[in-house]
């Protein structure tokens, strides 16, 4: 990848990021046929962090594997196992590897996973951690001490224009972008005009928006997901549509919807770029980008 | 202010007292009385369930409150079967135990878990409101504690996980965060969410913590 992230997003194209979940042990095989897969495809790749607090190869194992094999990696970054000390240091590592892109969230509760008994940290706050970085950039760390090399770093936060109720989530989206969240990344979505309104809203802020799109595999999925996950809601209508495609339909439907959606969004310019997650399936995203025409 | 208990389960105080065959019993009058975990009543059935499993009870007391300075004239009055014993079984929460652990030498074993510091809503039902951080920030958000009632000690807002104003943890366990930005709407005050909250200190009083009153 020629351009960084942050060139990509200042270059007024329809940006494209995707994610990559490493593996949980030591194989690293199919993350790295992932990798090479996406790598010339999209502008940017998330390397999920304990993704749902389960424990797994870090995040910045995966960003490093991106770079070895030439690709622009994102490196997600939560609050949740690491104290301030740890997450500045990790920080300076990415950086002096060639790491440019942070992506901070809390991070998953600690019982949602499978560690449930393990000690949550939350020694910093997904706001506090955006100015962490931009006070590493001024050149001291937290303990206003001088660092000898500070960092550089294109950040980027989390926003879910789904939620319920909506006020809350964005006074904390206003308080990120203060505190200099560049790009945002939502939660997946799935009614555009709803999004649409989201973005009406969010377009008076000098940030950038992708799009959350997550591939939809089955009608069970899609309404587990409305159920059971904060923040998401497939509207019924999409539903119907992937109860109503033949057998071993199914997924190409997800597909198509994936597409159609990341199109509408483009030729609507709706917002900034598309953030695909195809959780465990990344090997169809490039399928998802030709869905879409990209 | 109640300590908030919860007995052990039965086989891990058995274990605890291997080896240890004559107890004595020491209850709490107050928060284990409220929340019945070391009351009375609760005090004379860990006497049964020792005596059936063959262990020798020489004495048992309910002090009125067996965190302040009387425990000491409570257990002086109660000598005898304290002697009597090799060790002492404390059914308050851990602030007794440690009381009652500054004046015997013999073993003190805690019969209880001690939760949280909590208050009581409705009767029955306790919640914790307050973790001792040692800089309070309720000023800021409506009277609601982000450190406790936020599942991740958050204080600058809520996480993605709020489902309908509910917590990402618990679909019963309400949102701190939706609670305070709700209060702090009807009080006209949300200009407090909105200002930026710093990265707390955590070492206001390092442990062990110790204060004097001069
Ligand atoms: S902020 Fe919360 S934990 Fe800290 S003193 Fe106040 S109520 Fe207690
Ligand atoms: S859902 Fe609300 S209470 Fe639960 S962790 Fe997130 S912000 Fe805190």
């Amino acid at each position: 990848m020629a351009t960084s992230f942050r060139d990509a997003l200042n270059s007024g194209k329809f940006v494209i990021t995707s994610e990559i979940g490493p593996p949980k042990g030591t194989n690293l095989e199919k993350m790295y046929h992932h990798i090479d897969l996406l790598k010339d495809k999209v502008d940017a790749m998330n390397v999920t962090d304990h993704q749902s607090s389960v424990m797994r190869f870090p995040s910045i194992g995966g960003c490093l594997a991106i770079k070895e094999h030439g690709g622009e990696p994102i490196l997600q970054m939560t609050c949740r196992d690491r104290n301030r000390l740890a997450l500045q240091a990790e920080l300076l590592l990415a950086y002096t590897r060639g790491i440019r892109n942070v992506l901070c969230l809390t991070g998953d509760a600690v019982p949602v996973g499978d560690h449930k008994e393990a000690k949550g940290v939350f020694d910093l706050d997904s706001v506090q951690l955006l100015r962490t970085i931009r006070q590493l950039e001024s050149g001291k760390d937290l303990g206003e001490n001088d660092l000898d090399g500070a960092v550089e770093f294109c950040a980027g936060a989390i926003v879910t224009p789904e939620a319920t109720p909506i006020a809350p989530q964005l006074v904390k989206f206003e308080k990120k972008i203060e505190a200099g969240a560049e790009f945002f990344q939502t939660q997946a979505i799935y009614d555009l005009d709803n999004f649409g309104k989201f973005m009406q809203y969010a377009r008076q802020f000098p940030v950038k928006v992708l799009a959350g799109i997550v591939l939809l595999v089955s009608a069970r999925m899609a309404k587990y997901m409305t159920e059971n996950v904060p923040g998401i809601f497939v509207p019924q209508n999409l539903i119907d549509e992937l109860v109503a495609a033949p057998k071993g339909e199914v997924l190409n439907k997800g597909i198509e919807i994936a597409g159609r959606m990341i199109a509408a969004l483009k030729n609507d310019s709706t917002c900034d770029g598309v953030h695909v997650m195809a959780i465990g399936r990344e090997e169809v995203v490039p399928d998802i980008l030709a869905a879409a025409g990209l | 202010m109640k300590s908030i208990t919860r007995q052990k389960p039965f086989d891990e105080i058995k274990e605890e007292l291997e080896g240890l065959d004559r107890i004595y019993i020491i209850g709490c009058g107050t928060c284990a009385t409220m929340t019945r975990t070391g009351g009375r009543e609760e005090v004379l059935d860990m006497k049964d369930h020792l005596q059936e499993v063959g262990k020798m009870v020489t004495g048992w007391t309910v002090i009125p409150t067996a965190c302040d300075e009387m425990t000491e004239v409570a257990l002086r009055e109660n000598n005898g079967a304290i002697q009597n014993a090799n060790c002492i079984l404390v059914m308050s929460c851990a602030l007794g135990v440690h009381k009652v652990n500054s004046y015997i030498d013999k073993p003190v074993i805690p019969a209880l878990d001690t939760l949280f510091i909590g208050i009581e809503d409705e009767p029955g039902n306790f919640h914790e409101v307050c973790a001792q951080c040692g800089q309070c920030v309720l000023g800021q958000t409506a009277g609601i504690c982000p450190l406790t009632a936020c599942h991740k000690g958050l204080l600058n807002g809520p996480c993605g996980g709020t489902n309908n104003g509910k917590c990402e943890v618990d679909k019963e366990k309400d949102c701190a965060w939706t609670l305070i930005y709700q209060r702090l709407e009807a009080q006209g005050r949300l200009n407090l969410m909105r200002k930026y909250q710093p990265i707390k200190n955590y070492q206001v009083v390092p442990r062990p913590r110790v204060t004097k009153i001069v």
